[in-house]
């Protein structure tokens, strides 16, 4: 009896996180332009999002941007969160204090911020992507940090030792043994600030040229215009980043599975 | 003695210097636009217009009450998620875990555009039932970050203790009221600092269901939009003193130990 409560419970929150996403999907694969009745299946929302240049720009310059800065923010927060782990007390609180501070702020203020101090004060041109790229770096970097940070302190330290004693180079052993222990902080660091890239507004608005889009500012406004084209091919496009996810997931899951609870994290 | 001699120190360098261009630097040059004028003058006249634009106070007190509301509800629906997710009553918890997870991974614009038409075939027009919308929407956008950190409290609480209260007399409900609740405290904190401030900020929700602009985040945008710098940083140092005041209250700092409440998401 108490089970089928909980089933149920479980079972209409998913609901809720679900239906609209599958509901959306399903249509994606119709040629109707709003939900309602069904009238055939067709592609053609498919063939718009894939041979549409606006949309594939859009789309590719939404992973550039995610690899990239995804990129420069894991080599940004690993080194600062070796250097900060090695550092006097009072260094190290300085950094992970003002690491915080991204983390903790509302991502309107940061990019507001970001693009006072960038574009009104230093005139930095928001078409050379610096502001942008800037904005995704602070965005993604401090939660690399913090992913990389727990793995350090987990470390056995002594083997570094062991390497120095055996006549390593501080370089060498920082690259032979440090980096490798904590190599699943690293990239499980780097997958967050790539999901984190891709799932942001409020920076790139802020701070983007005024001719570039990503995913979600490109989304935000075509569902303000009246495009139904446009509008449709999203929902394609909704269904091919559904797909894409579940297959990650799937995957990710599977090795997991074999290397069972190791880093305790939830992939 | 060699020039530049390799210390591990050092590799914290570019970092440090990268948070104190684009983190501090920034934040003193809004600190700095909020209490100037457009000729550079110290004056108190955009801390003054905001607290007397009626407008402005409004739509803090909305912004406050969608907030509020919301991460209400979305305790209510993830604490027994979470709660009964733990429970150990599902042989495939870590794929249902997943399940609740992988919505964080969608592009959110693209499940709001999910949820909109949804709520418009259902309701017609979205405008006639402003904050019921707003909450449903940051309630669907929010409800994982809610779930997730309150599954991880539970989920890792020691079970000893629950059998412990119930060999000592307790029946499953006071075990529940004393044990596994208070301990879940945590949890729910970090949860509810997840929900309560991105609510009160994330304005592209409401913009996107039904063109409201009637939230504090989206005030930053107008002044943006008009390239009024000044009112602007103004209204992000408000924002930035409610998220000060938020954290001290809960305390997120201090979970330093743990992946991070973020890194702990993935």
């Amino acid at each position: 009896m108490k089970n089928i409560v909980k089933k149920l419970f479980i079972l209409l929150v998913l609901v809720f996180l679900y239906a609209p996403i599958l509901i959306l999907i399903l249509y994606s694969f119709t040629n109707a332009t709003t939900i309602g009745a069904i009238r055939g299946f067709s592609l053609h929302n498919y063939v718009t999002l894939f041979t549409t240049e606006d949309l594939r720009h859009m789309i590719s310059g939404t992973l550039l941007l995610a690899v990239g800065s995804a990129a420069l923010a894991t080599v940004f927060g690993t080194l600062g969160a070796i250097g900060s782990f090695y550092s006097s007390k009072r260094a190290g609180l300085f950094i992970s204090s003002l690491n915080q501070v991204p983390v903790i702020n509302a991502d309107v203020v940061t990019g507001f911020s970001l693009c006072i101090l960038l574009v009104e004060v230093l005139s930095v041109n928001k078409d050379t992507f610096i502001p942008l790229i800037v904005g995704h770096v602070v965005l993604c970097a401090p939660f690399v940090y913090l992913s990389v940070m727990p793995k350090l302190k987990q470390m056995d330290s002594s083997i570094y030792e062991a390497a120095l004693d055996l006549g390593a180079t501080p370089m060498t052993a920082l690259r032979k043994i440090v980096i490798p222990q904590i190599s699943s902080g690293i990239i499980s660091g780097f997958a967050l600030a790539i999901t984190l890239s891709l799932d942001d507004y409020f920076i790139a608005t802020y701070t983007k040229p005024a001719t570039f889009d990503t995913i979600s500012t490109y989304v935000v406004n075509a569902t303000k215009g009246s495009q139904t084209t446009i509008k449709t091919a999203l929902w394609a496009l909704c269904a091919v980043i559904f797909a894409v996810v579940v297959i990650i997931v799937a995957v990710s899951n599977i090795r997991a599975g074999k290397e069972a609870e190791k880093g305790g994290h939830v992939i | 003695m060699s020039v530049f001699k390799f210390s591990r120190k050092s590799l914290g360098i570019p970092y440090a210097v990268f948070l104190v261009l684009f983190v501090a630097l920034p934040l003193l040059v809004l600190f700095y636009f909020a209490f100037t004028n457009g000729q550079g003058h110290f004056t108190f006249a955009n801390l003054k217009g905001f607290f007397t634009n009626p407008n402005a106070l409004g739509t803090l007190c909305y912004s406050f009450a969608v907030a509020a509301v919301t991460t209400a509800v979305c305790l209510l629906l993830a604490y027994p998620t979470a709660y009964f997710l733990a429970s150990g009553a599902f042989r495939r918890e870590g794929v249902l875990l997943l399940l609740f997870i992988m919505p964080m991974w969608i592009n959110f614009s693209l499940r709001i555009t999910a949820l909109k038409e949804i709520l418009t075939v259902i309701e017609g027009n979205l405008a006639r039932y402003p904050f019921l919308n707003a909450v449903v929407g940051m309630t669907y956008d929010f409800l994982p970050f809610m779930i997730l950190p309150i599954y991880n409290t539970i989920s890792r609480l020691d079970n000893s203790l629950i059998e412990a209260a119930k060999d000592l007399g307790a029946d499953d409900r006071s075990a529940f009221l004393k044990v596994t609740l208070p301990l879940s405290m945590p949890g729910v904190i970090s949860g509810v600092s997840m929900v309560f401030l991105p609510a009160m900020t994330n304005y592209v929700v409401l913009d996107m269901l039904y063109n409201s602009t009637y939230i504090m985040g989206s005030l930053i945008g107008s002044y943006f939009s008009a390239y009024n710098w000044h009112g602007g940083s103004m209204i992000a140092l408000v924002l930035l003193a409610i998220i000060i005041v938020f954290t001290l209250l809960t305390g997120r700092n201090e979970d330093d130990g743990t992946p991070g409440t973020g890194g702990a998401l993935l």
